[in-house]
């Protein structure tokens, strides 16, 4: 029931949306349907919680502890973003960058894509998860356009091609897995049924299942930006609206790598061997590497921020291929904790070029004095996202350091050289942006405080002392994807 | 209509749709992209027709269906509208030359057919054989996205790998599960409108449908 | 004197290819004129230019060596060759075992290089331009060949045309997406190997655009009579060949005279729908420009080499 309410709730409130269309109170309307989905999210996670997994909706749903949290996550974010963008977008639309449509257009695209996200997490069925993967990705291409600016068109198209052959291959991928699973399932729509794959997945035929893990690699990886398949991902990021950057960022990244892991498991299971985790080990070491070199070369706020969510992304999936006990503990929490911070960066990051009127980074100065809660929260979320302690972020990555170093210590090099170097093109940009007097060219701007200082603390404090009942959460999850 | 005839007849089938997306592939002008395109839709939504037929599988009729409003109709007549409204006519002009393309073509064939081999040998299927020509056409299609810088063709080329993957689903495995199928054809058809409205974005703000022109996002030295 | 019967019939079909070939070319030509609503000269207006042409004298330019006065009579005595060995009214034919498909082609390559040598001979720039086009033709349209050809011989593991005939006429009938490339591509490959429109014009001799015409230019007499001459059996055996290897049914396989005239019989009817369809290709299509034909090649190619796959991932 809950789960209905869940996906309901951001359904609906997408087709008020368009009908609400840019009166006054659409930003709380928005508001109101994120918050919503996010205390039915709770709803399910303390239902889970009690009660275990379960299966609803005539198999058609399933809920364990891996996606719950990612579903809490999702709306959690999801909720945040919107108040971020009641502030933000406003001010958008008084500068003329939006018009009466965009804004229609702009709402109720957001919380379709918010369902669409919380559909491909809380299905049973591989492929109407693919179904949901690609109707995120066509809900968000013309909100990355909605600026209309040459650049937008352009990263928007990109956004579009690539994605959209991306997920094609995907789909191949499952049709192959489909292929494999009817032989031992038999014919029909339970041969596609993830509860159902799980349990005889080491009975699937496994030449195929490896063929088909290349492709669903392939596609679903190219929605997670993993290099070389990345190239859409800073363009789309620096070209939207930041709120759709802060979720294309924090959630949408999220959905695909967990669509991989779920297909990695199977793949496991069939072929009893490493091999699907070592090709997610290949792909996240060369995004971690790219990224970071990338990062050296940015101008521009938003583009540089989308390539540490391809560095983050690629530590995680190369933390999920690496597998074992503190590897997936550590890949479950960054997948958590990047979401959080990158998000809240986007934020500030959105504000700051607002209040410059460009995003590019030689022209932002003073942030600290012109606007303490961006100049802090910037300066708090690149720490907390290059691994500083006491943040998140430093226990995920300590965690998967420590795994690699015992799992596969050849690699720990170059995990670290990635890091290094990514820690180093952030900061340097950073203490510029921060620091200073006020320039000329910077105007006073009504920030969205709470989502950031939400977001921080909650960093901060899963950083310091991780609540229980999480930790139990990912126990679970990690003996799911064992 | 014996099993045996039915399989030949999907197998003439098969070898149109590759022929088709050769046709893709080479073909210069507009309009003929998009009747062929029609074509491909055609034959694909005939043999899946067939397939349903042979394997009792009565929701592939279904899909076939879906296939001939949306391949066949709908789409190209989506695309037509578009093309007279923005009037785009001209010849597309190709990176690489015609008969480079095509030899690629053939050995991306050559490569799908040796990709597929372990999963034709586990098929007990009548249309198993037809599975390699189905990723072909995936991969002729990526060939055509890669080759074209139009958006008309990139669109096209998009949307006969998908036939290429609708194809893959009824030769592998007599089509996917009903919800799947109907998802991805309401995909399909998002889609379709989506890159309407792009093609007016892009038209309005580039004044021309030139990929081409695209090129000022990318990493500063 | 079972033995001695195939020769006899090997020397009819030397008749026929010889007698058919005006008769199939004069037929095109006046469907030709039907089609384009023009009064037609008549069926055997070929015969008649055939003749007028033997009667007149042989003009020879100063310059020109053995190979101008030694290639009319090659060509036409290859040519004629290459038609004792196609099966056109008999699978068994004793010329047929000596030689399969790709001496046949060999045949025909023999021809063209030496219309090229003689076009290049008198030194005239026509001619030139004609031999480097019709060689880059060829170059692209030989290995096309080869290929339907060879897409076919899977079908029947042989090379030999009788043979492949055979297998074609006794094995079950079987709807084969290989066969149907084959045909496209070996379509497009007699059109250009024949100099039939959209590749060349054989109607006319506009400078720019005409390829077998301009190597012939400079002959007269008979040397042009029996050039022209070997050019209508070349497209005769074009067809047959194509006859033979995609359609062979009607092809008497036995000696007996009720077979090999209804082998006469089957010949005279899909020649006259073979030209049917010849027509209907020519004046559908424009002349193409020349820069064109090797992408009109290239496809013939692209659709053999389909065939040909298509034989091993489809059947």
């Amino acid at each position: 029931m809950t789960l209905l309410i869940l996906l309901s709730v951001s359904f609906i409130a997408a087709v008020v949306l368009a009908f609400v269309g840019d009166r006054k109170f659409a930003h709380e309307i928005n508001i109101l349907g994120s918050a919503a989905t996010f205390i039915a999210g709770i709803g399910l996670a303390i239902e889970v919680y009690m009660n275990g997994p379960m299966v609803a909706g005539g198999k058609f749903f399933f809920v364990d502890a891996f996606n719950v949290y990612l579903a809490v996550l999702t709306s959690f974010v999801s909720m945040t973003t919107a108040v971020f963008s009641r502030r933000y977008m406003r001010w958008e639309r008084e500068h003329g960058r939006v018009g009466h449509w965009g804004m229609r257009f702009y709402h109720a695209m957001f919380q379709l894509f918010i369902f669409a996200m919380l559909l491909a997490l809380l299905t049973n069925n591989v492929g109407v998860l693919w179904i949901a993967m690609e109707l995120a990705t066509l809900s968000t291409v013309l909100l990355v356009s909605l600026y209309r600016t040459p650049t937008a068109i352009e990263a928007a198209w990109k956004y579009f091609i690539l994605c959209g052959v991306g997920i094609a291959l995907a789909l191949f991928g499952t049709v192959l897995l489909y292929f494999a699973a009817e032989k031992v399932l038999g014919e029909g729509g339970e041969a596609l049924l993830w509860t159902n794959l799980s349990q005889v997945s080491d009975k699937l035929e496994p030449t195929v299942l490896s063929l088909a893990f290349v492709f669903l690699m392939v596609g679903y990886g190219t929605k997670v930006g993993l290099a070389p398949l990345h190239n859409w991902l800073p363009d789309a990021h620096s070209e939207g609206p930041t709120p759709i950057s802060a979720v294309l960022s924090g959630l949408l990244l999220n959905i695909a790598l967990y669509a991989l892991v779920r297909c990695k498991v199977l793949v496991d299971g069939a072929t009893g061997t490493h091999q699907a985790g070592y090709i997610m080990m290949g792909f996240g070491l060369l995004s971690i590497l790219v990224a970071a070199f990338s990062l050296l070369r940015q101008k521009d706020i938003k583009r540089m921020f989308a390539y540490s969510s391809i560095e983050h992304m690629g530590i995680a999936t190369f933390a999920f291929g690496l597998g074992g006990q503190i590897a997936t503990f550590g890949a479950l929490l960054h997948m958590l904790v990047h979401s959080l911070t990158k998000s809240s960066i986007f934020f500030t990051a959105g504000h700051a070029s607002q209040m410059h009127r460009t995003q590019e980074m030689d022209k932002i100065k003073g942030l600290l004095r012109g606007n303490p809660l961006v100049g802090w929260g910037l300066m708090f979320g690149v720490m907390a996202i290059v691994g500083m302690p006491p943040f998140g972020v430093f226990v995920s990555e300590f965690l998967i350091l420590t795994a690699t170093m015992k799992d596969a210590p050849l690699l720990t090099p170059l995990l670290l050289i990635g890091l290094g170097v990514a820690f180093a093109a952030l900061f340097r940009r950073v203490q510029p942006m921060v620091a200073g007097i006020i320039p000329a060219n910077q105007h006073p701007l009504k920030a969205a405080h709470i989502p950031v200082i939400l977001h921080m603390a909650l960093v901060l404090i899963i950083g310091l002392y991780m609540p229980s009942f999480l930790a139990e959460w990912f126990h679970t999850a990690v003996e799911l994807l064992k | 209509m014996s099993i045996n005839l039915a399989a030949q007849v999907n197998s003439i089938m098969a070898a149109l749709i590759l022929l088709t997306s050769f046709g893709l592939l080479v073909q210069r002008r507009m309009y003929g992209l998009l009747h062929l395109f029609a074509w491909q839709g055609l034959f694909l939504s005939v043999s899946t027709a067939i397939v349903g037929y042979v394997s009792g599988a009565h929701h592939l009729y279904i899909s076939s269906i879906l296939t001939l409003t949306l391949k066949v109709v709908l789409i190209p007549y989506i695309l037509h509208f578009l093309m007279r409204q923005l009037h785009i006519h001209k010849e597309v002009e190709q990176l690489v030359n015609v008969p480079t393309t095509m030899l690629i073509g053939i050995a991306l064939v050559i490569f799908s057919y040796y990709l597929t081999a372990p999963i034709r040998e586990l098929s007990t299927l009548v249309t198993r054989s037809t599975l390699a020509v189905a990723l072909a056409t995936v991969m002729l299609g990526l060939l055509m996205m890669i080759t074209r810088r139009h958006a008309v063709t990139q669109i096209i080329g998009f949307l006969a790998l998908e036939n290429g993957l609708f194809f893959a689903a009824t030769s592998a495995t007599y089509g996917m599960p009903l919800v799947v199928e109907l998802g991805v054809a309401l995909d399909i058809l998002i889609a379709a409108f989506i890159f309407g409205i792009f093609f007016f974005q892009i038209r309005t703000t580039f004044d021309s449908l030139d990929v081409e022109q695209m090129t000022q996002l990318k990493e500063e030295d | 004197m079972i033995e001695f019967y195939p020769f006899i019939i090997e020397a009819i079909q030397i008749v026929i290819v010889l007698l058919f070939a005006p008769l199939f070319v004069g037929w095109v030509r006046m469907l030709k004129c039907w089609f384009q609503g023009r009064t037609s000269a008549g069926l055997f207006q070929p015969y008649r230019d055939i003749l007028k042409l033997f009667h007149k004298d042989v003009i020879l330019a100063e310059n020109a060596s053995w190979i101008f006065r030694f290639t009319p009579y090659l060509v036409f005595g290859v040519t004629v060759l290459a038609g004792g060995i196609i099966p056109i009214i008999f699978l068994n034919l004793p010329f047929a075992t000596v030689a399969d498909v790709i001496a046949i082609a060999a045949l025909f390559a023999i021809v063209r290089f030496f219309t090229a040598l003689a076009g290049m001979d008198i030194g005239t720039a026509f001619g030139g331009m004609g031999s480097s086009r019709e060689m880059m033709i060829g170059s692209l349209a030989e290995p096309a060949m080869l290929m339907a050809i060879f897409t076919v011989s899977l079908i029947s593991q042989t090379t030999s045309l009788s043979n492949m005939a055979d297998v074609l006429i006794h094995k079950e009938f079987i709807l084969r997406p290989s066969m149907a490339f084959a045909l496209l591509a070996f379509v497009l490959i007699s059109i250009a190997e024949t100099g039939r429109i959209p590749v060349d014009n054989p109607a006319t001799h506009l400078e720019l655009t005409m390829i077998h015409e301009a190597m012939i230019l400079e002959y007269s007499g008979r040397h042009l009579a029996l050039i022209e001459w070997a050019g209508m059996i070349k497209l005769f055996l074009f067809t047959t060949i194509g006859i033979a290897s995609f359609f062979p049914w009607g092809i008497s396989t036995s000696v007996n005279l009720i077979n090999i005239s209804a082998g006469i019989i089957f010949l005279i009817l899909k020649m006259g729908f073979l030209g049917i369809g010849l027509i209907l290709i020519e004046t559908g299509l424009a002349k193409m420009r020349i820069f064109r034909v090797p992408e009109f090649l290239g496809s013939a190619f692209l659709l053999s080499t389909l065939g040909m796959l298509s034989y091993f991932i489809l059947e």
